[in-house]
């Protein structure tokens, strides 16, 4: 399935500057969810590329045309209202369409696949993943550690993750890591992508500790093979400390 | 009436042995070190007496005071204002559980007046326990999300401890429409403007899920009839404006807008008691540091001042309190604090660009990427006694969140 693999086209970009878009923060904004893009724009800015980045509110018509869209977690009933607005403003899924990363956490990586439960109800979600997601027998709640897929050329997945729901894959959908430590999707795997859309447990500004991810995602959204070295002493340290901490 | 005629007239057998368990427990564990006594003595008179909180609180009249951020200096210039009545029982450790309540009253004896900083999440059983004169809401936000509940589902728990109590007269934030949509069932309320710095967890209405447009300081929801009702009592720079339009200049010793706010709160509540402003605005201007926060410490020629910041919220009032001079910052994530440190990335840290930043505590190294992104220069200090030895003589700010905060005031031997 090699056609599904990012393959470095920039089919997405229309101008010059990267485009970021954090997709509701009126609703899907738990905690730290922002740190997501302030990561994404300060590893571009540090490469040279410029960035442009915009945070659009639910009352407001999502942009078609970038690069990036970012999925912030929610409480239940902002993230039905956030599925219900997206599946009714159809830009996300024409975005993805034409090739626009989506990174989705938490709760906005489970209104990516097909259905989620909020408040005990099952919800449609946007179908850009093949996924679905219902309750689990208890939270999870904790550090969370999983190997990701090696098609995807990065090291250890590390995070923290705050969840009652648990996640089905689907055969359209990849898992993005098999679980170390914690419960991810369903204690074996964490997270999905397919394309470039992608989506994990690890909650709130995942990208801190997982910097390489970050650059993923740059990559599939410019089409560059590969992205000047950043100096990681402090996000290698932490790295470390984090995974140390599981033994 | 002495403490020990309350005890015997008043408390039932049970209690009067669980009371005493009470003082003494509290009274051994400051006298071991071991803490300050405030919670251990009101664990264990509660195992005797399982509704000892309700046989203290009994014939007192209470002023509850509850909120994500604010409520332990709030409380505490609640009880300096109230200090103009008689003598007022205050848990002014912080300790803000039942059991502390439990301890703070059996510890004060008889008083007429009691006012008590409640955690958010028990303010509904404390509500029941202590049969309150006053509730004041201060404020939700997120705040250590991996244990706490989250902000809509605590203002929902609010709103129906309020329901469940319609005859308590609430002090409530107008500022805040969480605050606001959990107060509007009771029958009376008076409403404060304390301001809201923070508002990243109050964009969506609690009351129907639409979209709430804020314009100044007004704020309304799009889909239903939820707005900010109308102030009694404002916050204006140093200046709280009462009822009747009174203007009450306000000198606290306390820094910060924030304390400004919550001096108004204090004063609202008070005068549901029958405290005249004029009256109580000295007693304010004396409290000058609550439980070791805002205190200033000389140590090795540098004067040192402590500020607690626990969450977003209380970060964003830190850096307004902050002077511009050298600064620590200490992070752990224990469970008190939450283990979580996602909500690092909630907080511009940009205001502390230009000034001298150390990071330090547990997590400092996420602290350190936090940073990195904001473009804020650090350096990573192994302690608190490193931070003070790597500045020159003069002002260290040291902003940190809660364990870490309570380490380093213990290595400053428990300041007060």
């Amino acid at each position: 399935m090699s056609s599904e693999l990012p393959t470095g086209l920039a089919t997405g970009r229309t101008e010059s500057a990267l485009r970021l878009v954090w997709v509701y923060p009126d609703l899907l904004s738990t905690y730290g969810d922002r740190g997501n893009l302030l990561i994404l724009v300060h590893r571009a800015r540090a490469r040279g590329m410029p960035v442009e980045s915009v945070e659009v509110r639910s009352d407001q018509r999502l942009p078609e045309q970038a690069d990036i869209y970012l999925l912030g977690g929610g409480e239940d009933g902002a993230q039905a209202f956030a599925a219900q607005r997206l599946n009714a403003d159809g830009a996300l899924h024409r975005a993805v369409d034409v090739g626009s990363v989506v990174f989705a956490v938490c709760a906005g990586y489970q209104l990516l696949g097909t259905s989620f439960y909020a408040k005990d109800t099952e919800h449609a979600g946007l179908g850009l993943l093949d996924l679905r997601s219902d309750r689990g027998p208890n939270r999870a709640v904790g550090e969370l550690a999983a190997t990701v897929d090696p098609r995807l050329g990065l090291p250890t997945l590390t995070g923290f993750e705050n969840h009652g729901g648990r996640t089905h894959l689907g055969p359209e959908a990849y898992p993005l890591a098999r679980v170390v430590a914690g419960v991810g999707n369903d204690g074996t795997y964490e997270g999905a992508y397919r394309g470039r859309v992608l989506g994990t447990y690890c909650h709130g500004p995942a990208l801190a500790r997982n910097p390489a991810l970050a650059d993923l995602l740059l990559r599939w959204a410019t089409g560059a093979d590969a992205l000047p070295p950043l100096d990681e002493t402090w996000t290698d340290k932490l790295r470390q400390e984090r995974l140390a901490s599981l033994r | 009436m002495t403490e020990g005629a309350f005890t015997r007239q008043r408390l039932p057998l049970r209690a009067k042995l669980a009371s005493a368990v009470s003082r003494s427990a509290g009274a051994l564990s400051r006298a071991t070190g071991r803490g300050d006594g405030s919670v251990i003595g009101g664990r264990l008179g509660m195992l005797i007496d399982p509704d000892l909180l309700a046989h203290l609180a009994a014939g007192r009249r209470i002023a509850l005071i509850s909120g994500t951020n604010g409520k332990t200096t709030t409380t505490r210039l609640t009880t300096a204002a109230m200090g103009v009545l008689g003598p007022v029982a205050t848990n002014s450790f912080g300790a803000n559980m039942p059991s502390g309540h439990t301890a703070a009253l059996a510890r004060a004896g008889h008083t007429p007046y009691a006012v008590l900083e409640v955690d958010e999440h028990y303010l509904a059983r404390v509500l029941a326990d202590t049969n309150p004169a006053v509730v004041a809401l201060l404020n939700l936000s997120r705040d250590q999300l991996d244990r706490a509940m989250e902000v809509a589902m605590m203002a929902t728990r609010w709103r129906e401890a309020v329901t469940a109590h319609p005859g308590v007269h609430v002090v409530a934030n107008a500022d805040d429409p969480m605050v606001a949509w959990a107060a509007l069932p009771a029958n009376d309320v008076t409403w404060f403007s304390a301001g809201q710095r923070w508002q990243e967890d109050s964009w969506v209405c609690p009351a129907c899920t639409s979209a709430i447009a804020r314009d100044g300081e007004g704020w309304a929801c799009a889909g239903c009839d939820l707005r900010r009702p109308q102030p009694q009592w404002t916050a204006e720079e140093d200046t709280v404006v009462g009822p009747d339009g009174a203007r009450y200049r306000v000198k606290l010793a306390l820094p910060g807008r924030v304390n400004v706010g919550n001096a108004a709160t204090a004063l609202a509540v008070a005068a549901r008691f029958g405290v005249r402003p004029a009256d109580a605005l000295p007693r304010l201007g004396e409290v000058a540091s609550v439980a070791g926060r805002y205190a200033q410490v000389e140590r090795d020629g540098r004067t040192v001042r402590l500020l607690l910041a626990k969450n977003p919220a209380s970060w964003l009032e830190a850096f307004d309190m902050a002077e511009p001079a050298p600064t620590l910052l200490a992070v752990n994530a224990r469970v008190p604090d939450g283990l979580d440190t996602s909500w690092l990335f909630d907080v511009d840290f940009s205001p502390l660009r230009g000034r001298p930043v150390m990071v330090t505590g547990d997590r400092a190294l996420d602290l350190a990427v936090r940073l990195e992104v904001n473009q804020v220069p650090f350096t990573h200090v192994a302690s608190f006694a490193d931070a003070v030895l790597a500045v020159p003589p003069g002002r260290l700010e040291v902003i940190a969140n809660y364990t870490a905060f309570q380490d380093i005031r213990a290595e400053l031997d428990r300041v007060l």
